[in-house]
């Protein structure tokens, strides 16, 4: 069985937009996946589902067997333990230290300090920030926010990470140290990584599976693919 | 362990917050102390006034005249007879000679006059203090169909008045604390939701990372009890120190003698202990209800 599968997928907003239409499709374990398109073709709507941010008005979203569109909201926390998300804007918590960002994902699963410690500094290494652990997000630069986004999200040794649009904010030499760090985490950890981007170099650098969604619906999908001229950035 | 686990790190996060947000948790402090001092002033004023009431409650009794020439004996059993009467408290019996050396202490024409009467014209009677001063004239009437008894009088018309401005002053003063706490309860769940506002990104983070709802409205629920507690503080100083000033100062009053206070030991620690646990309870009643909005995804 295909580790993610999306099967005939609808998303209409309660204002009336259609942001994802008739979507079917499968990713395997251990996959590096870029999700591309225009503005408002639907890379955020799909990210947001396997999320649970969002639920899909009809059809299905598993992830490893589990339907993620029928979880309820009081059980939605349990899938997102097993998920690592990176974001756009980073969303650390400003007031707590790099340290306590990674190590707050595992403090929630009530782990104890003990086990919680030796965690954080290995995915901290990972990224290369073993070094500012003290530091305040304010303190670092928008690269290194990234990198401890990051951190946290595979703290937790996720068999998925989703990316929405994680170099969107950096400058194209940050966003390739970035990138190596994410395949990295893909090679070393076997982590599917699924990731939503507008950054045509880094597409065409790095020639994995490409899924172009257009208007909602999926225009192409090529196993080594790359960001066409064609396509709108 | 896992809960446990959980609990003591909300709690550590509470205390953390509170100093990471400061000026926010100042806000909030500041509120509760404001509505506390307001909470603290009508609970005095509402005691007091019942205090008062009840004193006054406690003068009105039923003043009964045995008819002339009864004798002893007829005057133990119409005691005897009072006694099992409902709503009667207590009977005292006060006979004419008793009366005569009261009035004639009372003025001096009186004493003249009762001096120059061969015989004493006043009437043995008993006085009578009721449980509940609401039946007064049915409890006077119940007397009254006793034989041998001339009269029972408990100042009709004029009582009946009084009682019911007691009752009036009661029920407003018992309505404005609970005005006052449900005002109270409001402007620190807002105060509190102001803060929260500005921490939806917070929340919104913990969401996402996989904190199970109940682990976020943790630390945010300790918050809410330590803010409250916090504006307890001077709420409760200016209520143990600012009441036994003003009871002393009152009780060395010759001109307000007639109000009688009511003893401040233990009463402020009492009120002291209300406005500890209202600040408690509405601070973490105040941020649950705040976060819960942020918690629907």
């Amino acid at each position: 069985m295909k580790f993610i599968q999306i099967k005939n997928c609808y998303k209409v907003y309660k204002n009336g937009v259609a942001a994802v239409a008739d979507l079917t499709l499968d990713i395997d374990k251990g996959e590096f996946v870029f999700v591309i398109g225009a503005s408002g073709s639907g890379k955020s709507t799909l990210i947001k589902m396997l999320y649970r941010e969002e639920k899909p008005t009809k059809g299905d979203v598993l992830i490893g067997g589990i339907n993620v569109g029928k979880l309820r909201n009081g059980t939605v926390f349990k899938l997102r333990r097993k998920l690592g998300i990176v974001f756009q804007d980073f969303k650390l918590l400003p007031k707590l230290t790099v340290y306590e960002n990674v190590a707050f994902a595992l403090e929630c699963m009530g782990l104890k300090n003990s086990e919680i410690r030796p965690k954080v500094i290995k995915a901290l290494e990972h990224v290369g920030l073993k070094d500012k652990i003290r530091s305040f997000p304010n303190e670092l630069s928008g690269g290194e926010q990234q990198r401890v986004c990051i951190a946290r999200a595979i703290v937790n040794e996720p068999k998925l990470l989703i990316c929405d649009e994680p170099t969107g904010n950096l400058d194209p030499k940050t966003s390739k140290g970035i990138m190596e760090v994410l395949e990295t985490i893909n090679k070393d950890l076997g982590t599917t990584i699924i990731m939503a981007t507008h950054d045509k170099d880094i597409v065409n650098r790095m020639k994995k599976r490409v899924i172009v969604l257009d208007s909602g619906v999926l225009a192409e999908d090529h196993m080594k693919g790359s960001y066409k001229a064609s396509e709108s950035v | 362990m896992k809960v446990f686990r959980i609990i003591s790190r909300s709690i550590r996060d509470s205390f953390k917050s509170i100093f990471r947000n400061f000026s926010l948790s100042m806000a909030s402090v500041i509120c509760t102390t404001i509505t506390l001092i307001l909470v603290a002033i009508a609970i005095i004023l509402t005691i007091n006034v019942n205090n008062v009431t009840k004193t006054l409650e406690q003068e009105l009794t039923i003043v009964v005249y045995v008819k002339r020439d009864t004798s002893d004996e007829r005057v133990k059993e119409i005691e005897k007879a009072i006694g099992k009467i409902d709503n009667v408290k207590e009977t005292v019996y006060k006979s004419k000679e008793e009366w005569k050396v009261e009035m004639k202490n009372y003025s001096d024409i009186l004493n003249t006059t009762l001096d120059y009467l061969s015989t004493n014209p006043l009437l043995d009677s008993f006085v009578i203090t009721v449980d509940d001063v609401n039946d007064l004239a049915p409890t006077a009437k119940e007397i009254r169909k006793l034989q041998d008894i001339e009269s029972a009088n408990y100042g009709e018309g004029m009582v009946e008045e009084i009682i019911s401005v007691f009752s009036v002053v009661k029920n407003a003063t018992f309505g404005m604390v609970i005005a006052l706490v449900i005002v109270t309860a409001f402007l620190i769940s807002n105060t509190i939701k102001l803060t929260i506002f500005s921490r939806r990104s917070e929340i919104e983070i913990m969401r996402l990372v996989g904190s199970s709802n109940i682990a976020i409205k943790l630390p945010f629920i300790f918050e809410g009890f330590l803010l409250g507690v916090i504006g307890s503080f001077i709420p409760i100083i200016i209520t143990i120190y600012g009441y036994i000033i003003a009871y002393e100062k009152f009780s060395t009053t010759s001109a307000l003698s007639i109000v009688e206070l009511v003893k401040p030991i233990p009463f402020v620690f009492w009120t002291s202990l209300a406005l500890l646990v209202i600040g408690a309870v509405v601070g973490m009643f105040g941020s649950a209800r705040a976060v819960r909005k942020y918690l629907k995804i």
